[in-house]
Parts: C-alpha cells; sequence; structure tokens
C-alpha cells in the first residue's frame, strides 16, 4: 500500500488535477468564512471584536502543527521504507510550515496586545512555538545542505523525526504549566467556543488547510520536474560527450 | 530480520527513547516552566518577601477596592480554594473585570499583601457573544458595565 504512489508518474497524474481542485475550493472556503466571520460576528462579551482574530490564528497555528507532523510522517517513511516520495514531500512542506508558524505568531500578537496589554510573554505555549519556527528553519538550512535535487539527507530526516518532541509540548504546555495562553476551548469532549464563532472557524480550519496541502502538492511536483529536467540534461551531456569521443 | 524491519525497529526504539527523554525532562521542569504562580502554589511554596514573581488567578467578584487616591486598587486573586490579597497603582488593562483572569508583576510585601507593578489580563478558553452572556453568567449587569467602560 505504502509503496503504491511510491512511482512518481503515478503520483503526478494524481497530482496534477488535484492541485487546482484544492486551491480553489480551498480559497472559496478560507474568503467564505473568514468575510463572513469578520462582518458578521458578534463582539465576544469580553474581547470584543478582537475574537475574530480566531478565523485565522487558530487555523495557522493548527497548520504549523500539523506540518511538522507532516515532516516527522515523511521522515519516518524515508528512513524505514526508503520511500522516494517522501524526502520530496517533507521538504516541500517545511518552508509552507514556517510561514504558517510565523503567522501564528504575527496574528497571535496582534491580538494578545489589546488583550493582554502585551505583545508577548515567555510562557509555556508561545515559547513552545517559537521553538517550532526554529525547527523548521533548522529543517531548511539542513535540506538545502543536504542536497539540490528536491530530496533530502538522512540525518535531515533524523532530524524531522527528533523535532516531533516538540508538538506533544506544544499540545500540552497550557496544561502542564500555568501560562497566559488560554487552555485547548476544542478538546475531545467538546468546544467552548460559542456556535456562532464555531462554525465558520471550522469553514476556515478545513478551507486554510486545502490551501497548505495544495501548496504542498505543488512544490513537490516542482522538485519532480527539477528531478526530470537534471536527468535529462545529464543524459544529453553524456550523449555530446559520447560524440565527442 | 530483513533489512526493511531492522530499520523499523531501530526507528520505533529511537522515538520511544525519545518520548521517555521529553517526559523526564518536562517533569523536571514541571514548576520552573510554570509562567505565573497560583495563590495555592504561593502559598505552598513559601516564597520569600521582595522576590519579583508573578501571581494568576481569577478576580474574586466584589473584591476590587478603589483606595483614597484615585489610582490605587485592592482587589483579591482566587484560585479553586485560595485567595491572594493584591494592591496595584496603575490604570488596568481593558479586560480587567472581576471574575476575568489576571496575571499580575510584582512581590510579596512584609504583610502578606501582593504588590503589583504590572497587569497582564487573561482571557480563558469560553468564547461567548455579548448578547448570550444573561443566560450564561450569573452577574453579567456588573460586567457588561465594566467592559462597556
Amino acid at each position: 500500500m505504502i509503496h503504491r504512489f511510491a512511482n512518481p508518474t503515478r503520483f503526478l497524474a494524481i497530482a496534477k488535477p488535484l492541485t487546482p481542485l484544492l486551491f480553489y475550493s480551498g480559497l472559496i472556503m478560507v474568503l467564505g468564512a473568514c468575510g463572513w466571520g469578520i462582518l458578521y460576528s458578534p463582539d465576544e462579551r469580553l474581547l470584543g471584536n478582537t475574537v475574530k482574530f480566531i478565523y485565522i490564528h487558530v487555523p495557522f497555528a493548527w497548520l504549523a502543527i500539523g506540518g511538522w507532523t507532516g515532516i516527522a510522517i515523511s521522515s519516518i517513511a524515508q528512513l524505514v521504507w526508503r520511500h522516494p516520495l517522501a524526502s520530496i514531500a517533507a521538504r516541500a512542506i517545511a518552508p509552507i510550515g514556517a510561514i504558517f508558524a510565523a503567522l501564528c505568531i504575527i496574528t497571535g500578537s496582534l491580538w494578545a496586545k489589546p488583550t493582554w496589554g502585551t505583545w508577548w510573554v515567555w510562557d509555556g505555549r508561545l515559547t513552545s512555538v517559537l521553538v517550532l519556527f526554529f525547527l523548521y528553519l533548522g529543517y531548511i538550512a539542513l535540506a538545502n545542505a543536504s542536497s539540490d535535487k528536491g530530496q533530502v539527507s538522512r540525518v535531515t530526516a533524523v532530524y524531522g523525526v527528533i523535532g516531533a518532541v516538540n508538538i506533544p509540548i506544544i499540545n500540552r504546555s497550557v496544561i502542564w504549566w500555568e501560562s497566559l495562553h488560554q487552555k485547548a476551548s476544542i478538546t475531545l469532549s467538546g468546544s467552548s467556543i460559542d456556535s456562532t464563532y464555531l462554525l465558520p472557524l471550522f469553514i476556515s480550519v478545513i478551507g486554510f488547510t486545502l490551501i497548505f496541502s495544495a501548496t504542498v502538492i505543488m512544490r513537490m511536483r516542482s522538485a519532480l520536474a527539477n528531478i526530470k529536467i537534471e536527468a535529462r540534461m545529464r543524459r544529453m551531456a553524456e550523449d555530446t560527450q559520447d560524440i565527442g569521443a | 530480520m530483513k533489512p526493511k524491519h531492522q530499520r523499523l525497529l531501530l526507528a520505533v526504539i529511537a522515538v520511544i527513547g525519545l518520548l521517555v527523554a521529553s517526559l523526564i525532562a518536562i517533569n523536571a521542569l514541571s514548576d520552573e516552566a510554570s509562567y505565573f504562580y497560583t495563590p495555592a502554589t504561593l502559598n505552598d511554596q513559601e516564597v520569600e518577601i521582595g522576590k519579583a514573581i508573578r501571581l494568576g488567578g481569577m478576580v474574586k467578584q466584589g473584591s476590587i477596592q478603589s483606595a483614597k487616591d484615585g489610582v490605587t486598587i485592592n482587589f483579591i486573586v482566587q484560585d479553586k480554594d485560595q485567595e491572594q490579597l493584591v494592591r496595584y497603582t496603575g490604570v488596568t488593562p481593558n479586560l480587567f473585570v472581576e471574575g476575568s483572569g489576571v496575571v499580575a508583576d510584582g512581590r510579596l510585601d512584609k504583610d502578606g499583601i501582593f504588590i503589583a507593578d504590572n497587569l497582564l489580563a487573561k482571557h480563558d478558553e469560553n468564547y461567548v457573544p455579548r448578547e448570550l452572556q444573561d443566560i450564561d453568567m450569573g452577574n453579567s449587569q456588573a460586567l457588561e458595565k465594566s467592559v462597556i467602560q
């Protein structure tokens, strides 16, 4: 099963029509949910209209964490099964995950100033998300150092697995340690967010996830295309050498 | 054993090892990584007088009292079972109301009062529209008044 899509040609045949489908349906959902949420959400009892940050901050946070989870799973697939697309997927995720982590921190900070009275505090949640952002930068640096063919070295994959330790820390940080950041509102046992906010939030999260996936697939396709170009160039170079000899 | 299975075993062992290591580290960090003391942990740990710390909890209903000078307030921060008297001079954050969360920078004085230099408001995990708060909160009028101000 895991090797079904190992063949890049088969992957590309599915990925090509999937990219615009995911991207545009995601875009429509994000614009719809955020437009509706920002224009029509009622003020929250304490937060007032800054509650509207929820529609972008939560998807950014979720995808920053989800992105590294994807890198970790791909890294294991690369190390254990030598799956040919795994390292390409992980490398495609890294910069997008980094951007989402940065957006999560920026939107959180903009919300925190009027709410808490400060842009930033060094509590468990904020610090562990900042660590996640730096882990992404480290991954990108290691990936760039390892190869220029869209794949990554095994050291990079090991780093991707080790970095995943931070994921449960981010998730549990508000429970293990007293933090200024609020605890989770949406848990397995339900939600403490009123449904007027929850519905657009839900659609926005799905929409951003689709856009994230479309961008990752787009980057994977471009990496595979580069590999193909390089192989062709090498063949052409060898051919001319043969003629010359 | 095939090399693939060997690598899988190695990966599983490595992941388990990492999890155990991080759990040990987190356990060792447990209190140091907290951003603030609650009234209960403050009492338990006998924090020395004058040491810069943070105190967090809920502002007790009906506890905010203005002093004669007009800029100093006294209020009680509470957690589930303990309380701490706090004194603060200055402008309070917009979200600072009775029944809401607060984190104060400051120190204990010799009378056991927490002298705050700075207040941060803490939002909890509940998101409720303003129109619905009468149903959800017992004493919404006081809250509404202070929010509108």
